[in-house]
């Protein structure tokens, strides 16, 4: 019964955790050789990231301060804080942003939703369960490029489409799918896409869920529907939150459907379209490094909030060792 | 125990996974700079192309090359337009030397021989046997800066209005070899009804895209992107005019879903017969005409480019062969490139592939040869004849400080007009008035006049 | 342990909920992969008919649209895709589990830190980058390479590995490593022969994807290599014409491309999902 007994802790105590936390405990030799130890596992893993990673931003930073457009050559120099000037003042940034903010979310929260009730679907036992898994995985396993392509041609086509097929069947007429609804459009293809991943992570979750506690709960009465809330929601919060990160760390770069479909019109134009166009449209490397590093610093602070509030509750559980 | 075999499996399956992912990957690795190799005297040739079907074909004919001269190998590097130009603007603008030979349009070509990142091809294409005076004049001269020729033409195209004559007879409609816009619009609207497009025009975001067809509707209607002191005329009588009418016809008579809609779109819609009307480059003829692709084939008409208050208002866009500068390659890419855009090269695709494939508007005499007249006749002589008589100094009706009819030719112009283009897209959406749209892109227009100023 | 008695009722509608309940997932299964089944059955078209409005449900099938994505060299961009996308997942694994190691089992203090530095390698837009990473890798003459590529997709993985590796090791319950320490067990021992074990699936998860992110990347693919390191996503690309049609053909190179991975995510799914339920291994 430990597992039940350590996930009753886990799941109750949580104020032990912030004290624990609070108090200064000087480390013993043992620990202090823990801690040696710990960091040499993490230091190759470490270094390898800053190398590959950082070094290509340093030499981003680097262009973000000069002018040069590819073509035009010979106007090449330094600009000091010019890029960011005209990224900051020409408007596109912060539309971008918002754009970025409403599609990635909205894919997120879709994608969530739904992939929390697939993963439940998935979660009994029954013909075909392994098929069936394989098949739902099917569209993360697509290059995004290609899904794009498809949903562009085929599904979401105003002529040949399958969906306004679908529509029409129920009487409703054909939608012009890329020209009036864009923003919905892109979100569909992205949510199709990470619908599956949504479903992996919480799947595992589901499925590491300790069979006798629920057991026990059955036994005492509990219905399904108040087993789920008052003891898979908690035990799966942790899921939820890595999936809803790596989600949308991973939107975030998101192109293909914009590319392919929108081209950025109808306010679909994320800072990673954005950047592109910046990059290789307007040839501009000092402007498209400057967003680069507005992105990430916006980013940053962001993500530093909502990780920390993220941390506050993944430290809890994780103090209690 | 179980475990412990299951384990070894893993570790033994890893490992094949590793020694076979390495192998490859060392048999993979390293070209480096390679442009170019020598290696027993054999030089290989990298070269950069769109997948145009033309370029397709070119490098289907390629071995008949290479066994004529068997110490040169080529490498086709096939991509899609954008993808091709991302790359090989990035190559040769940080002279990174991957490519020997390069594909480029006739938009790129004059502002890069200006940057000095293109060879000079005047010497070898003197040569008495290429007949460089065979090249059709107004495609040679996009390519010609100061009196050097940096690109050679591998094929050209214009523009011209396609009509499915089974739908206008129905209507009892004639369209006539000399069209105009008004005319034009009227027999679309007339036939447009739930299940055909009165018209297809292109409306999907890109400086290429949309704005190829409709830079020269602007151009007709007396409306220019730059004036001759490169004040920007987006916002102008003529452009808004010109805007407001495509729009509207678009919306009224055209397909639906136009932001969806460039060259292959409604080439689709166009060779199923859904759609009366079709304006878009003359190369579509070969499509339109080839019964594999086309329902349509034998039932089309073709017209001049309608007009407005110009004469002609066909457009000029060729794609052609250049050696960056600092390509060690320049003698072996000429033997190529010499071939590739020969009267014999535009034989061989005829009698090997097939006639209405021969890539089609580089040179005069290829609308002299029999079988080709024969095969294309129905458009070729009036893409030849357009192609002679569109002036790309000024096409419109005011001069204009740039040659080029559909473009203009500076560096920024991709920019801006891939901008205007979303602002555009707005408009057929009906999220934005022409006059809101057209403002924002005046903006980003004058900001781009300045700097040729 | 007691025994619930259930009345016969009680049963048959549990079976009934449970057929409806099958049945909804199954419809949902295929109405979810239907995209992707369409996209088979189109590259088994002609090019015509896959452009077809409304769209041909029976059409002549033929196999000439995976000739021609082979006869473009494709086997050799799919083994460049393998060799990629294999060893910077191998690597990246290798580097992930001691650092995830280190970030939950034995926490160093700065561990919150540590992984917010990994999550923050994934902010910058690969757009900003791609003209800088291009020029560095010009520089050492490593354009066109599999190698720089791997080393690329390495560094893109790791961040998300560690975090996954991390989530899954802090399902390992304390008593285990507990116990291992009072038997006096090694380190080395304690990490691969005891928890290794216990993650392995998650790791298989993380493994996945990892494979799947490094074999479908696109973008750096297409700008970093040409003739020799292109890998499959690049090539796929190049089917897509400005000029004609080439649906079919490319729905034919988009199935040879997902197969690899599918067979991946075959295999990867049973050992998944039923090894991270540890309270099993209890």
């Amino acid at each position: 019964m430990a597992i039940a007994d350590s996930t009753r802790l886990l799941v109750t105590a949580p104020d032990q955790g912030r004290r624990r936390k609070r108090t200064k405990i000087p480390l013993t030799p043992g620990e202090r050789r823990n801690l040696r130890l710990a960091r040499a596992l993490l230091w190759p893993a470490l270094i390898v990231a800053i190398l590959i990673t950082q070094v290509p931003f340093v030499v981003t930073i680097y262009y973000s301060f000069q002018t040069w457009n590819l073509q035009r050559p010979r106007d090449r120099g330094f600009a000091g804080l010019e890029n960011y000037v005209d990224v900051l003042t020409n408007g596109a940034f912060f539309s971008s942003l918002w754009a970025t903010v409403l599609i990635v979310g909205s894919s997120a929260v879709i994608s969530l939703v739904v992939g929390m009730a697939l993963a439940m679907l998935l979660d009994r036992k029954f013909f075909g369960r392994g098929l069936a898994r394989t098949l739902l995985i099917t569209p993360f396993l697509m290059m995004p490029a290609a899904s794009a392509l498809i949903w562009k041609w085929s599904m979401l086509d105003n002529d040949a489409g399958m969906v306004n097929w679908v529509l029409g069947l129920i009487g409703i007429s054909p939608i012009a799918w890329n020209t009036s609804l864009p923003i919905l459009t892109v979100i569909i293809t992205l949510a199709w896409q990470y619908t599956p991943f949504m479903m992996l992570i919480l799947l595992a979750g589901l499925q590491s869920q300790p069979q006798d506690v629920l057991e026990a709960a059955s036994v005492d009465g509990a219905g399904p529907v108040r087993t789920f809330f008052s003891m898979t929601l908690p035990h799966l919060r942790q899921y939820v939150e890595l999936a809803v990160l790596l989600g949308v760390i991973l939107m975030l770069q998101v192109f293909d459907p914009v590319n392919i479909m929108t081209k950025g019109t109808g306010g679909t134009k994320t800072m990673a379209y954005l950047l592109y166009e910046r990059a290789f449209i307007g040839s501009d490397i000092g402007e498209a490094s400057a967003y680069g590093v507005l992105t990430v610093i916006v980013t940053i602070v962001v993500a530093t909030i909502a990780l920390r509030t993220l941390f506050k509750m993944l430290k809890v559980e994780g103090d209690l060792r | 125990m179980t475990q412990h075999s299951n384990r070894r499996r893993v570790v033994v399956g890893a490992a094949v996974l590793a020694s076979g992912a390495l192998l490859a990957s060392c048999a993979g690795a390293g070209g480096g700079a390679g442009g170019g190799g020598g290696e027993d005297g054999v030089t290989t040739l990298t070269l950069a192309t769109v997948n145009n079907p033309q370029m397709v074909d070119m490098q289907e004919l390629a071995p008949k090359f290479e066994a004529e001269h068997p110490d040169i190998k080529i490498k086709f590097v096939q991509m899609e337009e954008n993808d091709l130009r991302d790359k090989v603007t990035a190559d040769i603008s940080t002279d990174g030397g991957q490519y020997d030979i390069m594909t480029i349009g006739s938009y790129e070509a004059p502002i890069w021989a200006a940057n000095g990142w293109l060879a000079d091809l005047t010497d070898y294409a003197g040569d008495a046997d290429y007949d460089v005076d065979d090249l059709m004049p107004p495609v040679r001269d996009a390519l010609t800066v100061d009196d050097s020729l940096y690109a050679v033409p591998f094929y050209a195209e214009s523009s011209f209005l396609m009509y499915n004559k089974e739908i206008l007879d129905e209507a009892g409609i004639e369209v006539s070899d000399r069209p105009t816009w008004d005319e034009v619009a009227e027999a679309a609207r007339a036939v447009a009804d739930d299940d055909t497009a009165g018209i297809c025009l292109r409306g999907k975001p890109g400086w290429g895209e949309v704005f190829a067809p409709l830079t020269t509707v602007v151009n007709t209607f007396g409306g220019q992107w730059y004036d001759e002191n490169w004040d920007a005329q987006v916002d102008g009588e003529g452009f808004t005019e010109a805007v407001q009418f495509y729009t509207d016809l678009v919306k009224d008579a055209g397909e639906s879903d136009p932001v969806s809609y460039g060259f292959t779109e409604c080439l689709n819609l166009f060779t199923q017969g859904d759609a009366a009307f079709w304006y878009d480059a003359t190369s579509a003829a070969g499509s339109v005409e080839s019964p594999e692709l086309s329902d349509v084939a034998g039932k089309i008409g073709y017209a001049h480019a309608p007009v407005n208050k110009t004469d002609e208002s066909g457009w000029l866009f060729a794609w052609n062969l250049a050696v960056p500068e600092s390509s060690q390659n320049k003698d072996a890419a000429w033997e190529f490139m010499n071939w590739a855009t020969s009267k014999e090269y535009i034989k061989l695709v005829g009698e090997e592939l097939g006639w209405s494939r021969v890539p089609p508007g580089s040179r005069q005499s290829t609308y002299e040869i029999p079988e080709y007249q024969d095969e294309a006749g129905a458009f070729a002589g009036l893409t030849k004849d357009i192609m002679l008589a569109v002036d790309p100094a000024q096409p419109g009706v005011d001069p204009q400080p740039y040659v080029g009819i559909q473009y203009v030719t500076i560096p920024e112009f991709q920019d801006v007009g891939n901008q205007v283009s979303q602002q555009v897209a707005d408009v057929f959406a009906g999220r934005s008035s022409v006059e809101d749209a057209l403002a924002a892109g005046q903006k980003v227009a004058q900001d781009a006049g300045d700097a040729q100023k | 342990m007691s025994t619930a008695v259930v009345p016969r009722g009680g049963r048959t509608r549990k079976r009934i909920t449970g057929a409806v309940l099958t049945v909804i997932t199954w419809l949902v299964t295929l109405g979810f992969f239907f995209p992707v089944a369409w996209m088979v059955f189109t590259a088994f078209k002609s090019e015509r008919d896959a452009a077809t409005n409304p769209p041909t449900f029976l059409a002549e099938l033929t196999l000439a649209n995976f000739q021609r994505v082979f006869d473009s060299g494709f086997s050799a961009y799919l083994i460049n895709s393998f060799s990629a996308s294999v060893m910077s997942t191998i690597i990246v694994i290798i580097l992930a589990f001691p650092a995830a190691y280190a970030l939950s089992i034995r926490p160093i203090v700065k561990s919150t830190d540590a992984l917010f530095f990994f999550i923050s390698t994934k902010f910058l837009p690969l757009a900003a980058a791609a003209v800088p990473i291009y020029l560095v890798l010009q520089n050492f003459g490593l354009l066109d390479n599999v190698s720089a590529l791997t080393v690329l997709y390495l560094g893109m993985n790791l961040p998300l590995a560690v975090w996954m590796m991390r989530s899954f090791l802090m399902e390992v319950p304390r008593e285990i490593i507990e116990a291992a320490q009072v038997d006096g067990a090694k380190f080395s021992t304690e990490m691969l022969r005891i928890v290794l074990p216990l993650v392995a699936p998650g790791m298989a998860a993380a493994a996945l994807i990892c494979f799947i992110f490094a074999w479908n990347e696109y973008f750096l693919a297409n700008l970093l290599t040409s003739t020799i390191a292109r890998t499959a996503p690049p090539a796929l690309g190049s089917f897509v014409s400005g000029r004609g049609q080439f649906l079919a053909v490319l729905s034919a190179a988009a199935t040879i491309a997902v197969l690899p991975v599918i067979i991946a995510g075959w295999v990867a799914q049973k050992r998944l999902v039923r090894g991270l339920a540890m309270g099993a291994i209890k």
